[in-house]
């Protein structure tokens, strides 16, 4: 997904001399074309993750749209305070881009799994919140941003759903994008575990069950006229997330449910349980390791579908 | 701006924030009148500014990083023009827009709100930046409390200004030496704090902050670094029992010793 940002990031600054694009040191073999093209609009702040909210504060009230790179947790959790009193309260233009959803550096250790920061970016009033499943929906997520005028928090992931092309390219902030219609259960995901979804009801397909997969890319704001059709034409509505159950896409999707005052018939929220995975290995091998892979989909679809 | 009394406008302010805490019965009141030289200077004698039209893309901007001194800040703008002084007593009463932190919102002339301590530089660095991006001549003033230093945020900005050679930026910090509870050298050493910012690539100048004279000289220079002034200050400057105590840190000034405030303040 950081060759879609990447790409619409130079398409941004080309016709805009006011997009600049801030990075905390991270990108390297990423940003040097932009650097090179682009040298009074990209600027490389040190491992200094207050300081480069501050900075891109003073900037966006200055009328910059500005955009921040960093990856896990270092453009989020590091300066929270900062995304909060500096940009939000100010709804400032300020474009935090993370790449490394979830387990997406799984390897590196439990200070490089990003899991909370969708609970937290969208608990801050204002924010825009976006976990792109595909390489379609992180451009056009990375284009639409820039327009948008508030504090946007766009999580990029090492996986995504593959051979994707064609599959919900109308791309809009806040506007699920269905993936594979379905008649009897819905599946909606986010990020590039989406993949796991897509895949699990490809296989309940072959024992004649029929699921939706939504890619809810946008968790905030979330797409409550999506999510009621799921409910009416569903009889049973899995959310699936590489992040902590608490406050993520899954409680986002509970909470228009309550708004709606309509529920599925059955609901279950597969995401991280309330801890710390302390053991470390791919993307693939954590989701299986805390159960939210493909495997743990299906059975879950095949037990609600033999009750 | 430009022909401004600072000493009038010092005295109307410092009469005006301790009607206003009192008032509010808020406080920081100290913290405060630590500053209203600092803030004086700037806008009766320094910044470019212009009340009737306070977003002029020319304008020098400001940022009270220690925001918890913001009545300083809408007294000041109150004396000088931006709004009606009457406004001012509404400080921290139910439904006010004026914050006991200083707060922009619906307030002509207030640039940025702060409160949480070592915000004020990294943002004020970016418009600095700004304006060296976009080539224009503004330039950018901040005040921080010598407190807030602790604030590792501000020597992240300290290096940032520097590497990027941002000398449209001053900070002014306001060196009363006294926190929250105790003083800044017993909390957590500052000093040597000018051989510090030094060494961080910025010019840097001590001097008498209720000096309205060189703070004058000292903040209307153009400097080819980024301008660190340490401007040594008393807490509490201008009313006796207030001077280098921590306690008005916290206390509202009321009845006697309200009336005792008003009294010294109207004398200066």
């Amino acid at each position: 997904m950081r060759g879609s940002m990447i790409r619409a990031l130079v398409e941004l600054a080309d016709n805009n001399k006011d997009v600049v694009l801030i990075t905390g040191d991270l990108g390297f073999g990423l940003f040097e074309d932009f650097a090179k093209q682009f040298p009074n609009q990209f600027i490389n702040i040190g491992i200094a993750e207050q300081n480069m909210i501050g900075v891109a504060s003073g900037l966006a009230l200055e009328g910059k749209v500005v955009f921040v790179y960093s990856i896990g947790n270092f453009p989020t959790l590091r300066c929270l305070e900062q995304i909060r009193n500096d940009a939000c309260y100010h709804k400032l233009n300020i474009n935090i881009i993370c790449m490394g959803a979830g387990f997406s550096y799984g390897a590196l250790g439990m200070s490089h799994h990003a899991t909370e920061d969708i609970a937290i970016m969208r608990a801050l009033p204002g924010t825009t919140v976006i976990s792109p499943s595909t390489e379609d929906e992180a451009y056009f997520a990375t284009i639409n941003i820039a327009k948008h005028k508030s504090v946007c928090y766009l999580r990029l992931d090492k996986s995504k759903v593959q051979n994707s092309q064609g599959l919900g390219t109308d791309f809009e902030i806040g506007k699920g994008n269905i993936l594979k219609d379905g008649t009897d259960y819905t599946i909606i995901a986010c990020g590039g575990i989406t993949e796991e979804a897509l895949s699990a009801a490809y296989d309940l397909d072959k024992d004649n069950i029929s699921c939706k997969v939504v890619s809810m890319h946008t968790i905030k704001p979330i797409d409550s006229i999506l999510i009621q059709e799921c409910i009416n034409n569903s009889k049973g509505l899995v959310t699936l997330e590489e992040g902590n159950i608490t406050g993520g896409m899954g409680s986002a999707v509970l909470e228009a449910c309550l708004e709606l005052g309509n529920f599925p018939p059955r609901m279950k929220m597969l995401g991280i349980k309330d801890d710390y995975v302390s053991v470390v290995g791919s993307q693939e091998y954590l989701r299986k390791s805390i159960g939210i892979s493909k495997k743990f989909i299906v059975d879950l679809i095949l037990e609600w579908n033999a009750s | 701006m430009g022909s401004i009394d600072t000493k009038k406008l010092a005295r109307a302010v410092r009469l005006n924030v301790v009607r206003m805490v009192n008032k509010g019965e808020s406080s920081h009141i100290g913290s405060v009148l630590s500053i209203v030289d600092i803030l004086a200077v700037l806008y009766g004698r320094v910044m470019n500014y212009d009340i009737n039209n306070p977003k002029l893309e020319a304008r020098d901007r400001f940022i009270l990083s220690k925001g918890h001194a913001g009545a300083g800040v809408y007294a000041t703008l109150a004396e000088v023009g931006f709004f009606d002084k009457s406004e001012l007593l509404d400080h921290c009463q139910d439904g006010s827009k004026f914050s006991g932190h200083v707060s922009h919102k619906g307030i002509s002339g207030v640039e940025f709100s702060t409160g949480a301590l070592g915000h004020g530089l990294p943002v004020a660095a970016g418009m600095a930046l700004r304006a060296k991006l976009d080539d224009l001549d503004y330039r950018v003033f901040t005040i921080l409390g010598d407190g807030e230093l602790d604030e590792g945020s501000n020597w992240e900005a300290f290096m940032f200004s520097a590497h990027r050679n941002l000398n449209n930026l001053c900070v002014v910090i306001d060196r009363n030496s006294l926190q929250s509870m105790d003083t800044t050298e017993n909390t957590l050493a500052l000093e040597p704090l000018a051989e510090k910012i030094r060494s961080f690539g910025w010019h840097v100048q001590e001097l008498d902050g209720h000096s309205h004279a060189a703070l004058e000289d000292a903040l209307i220079k153009h400097s080819k670094k980024p301008l660190c002034i340490i401007a040594n200050t008393v807490k509490g400057k201008g009313v006796s029992y207030m001077e280098n105590s921590i306690e008005w840190h916290y206390k509202t000034p009321k009845d006697s010793r309200f009336d005792q405030a008003i009294s010294e303040l109207g004398k200066l």
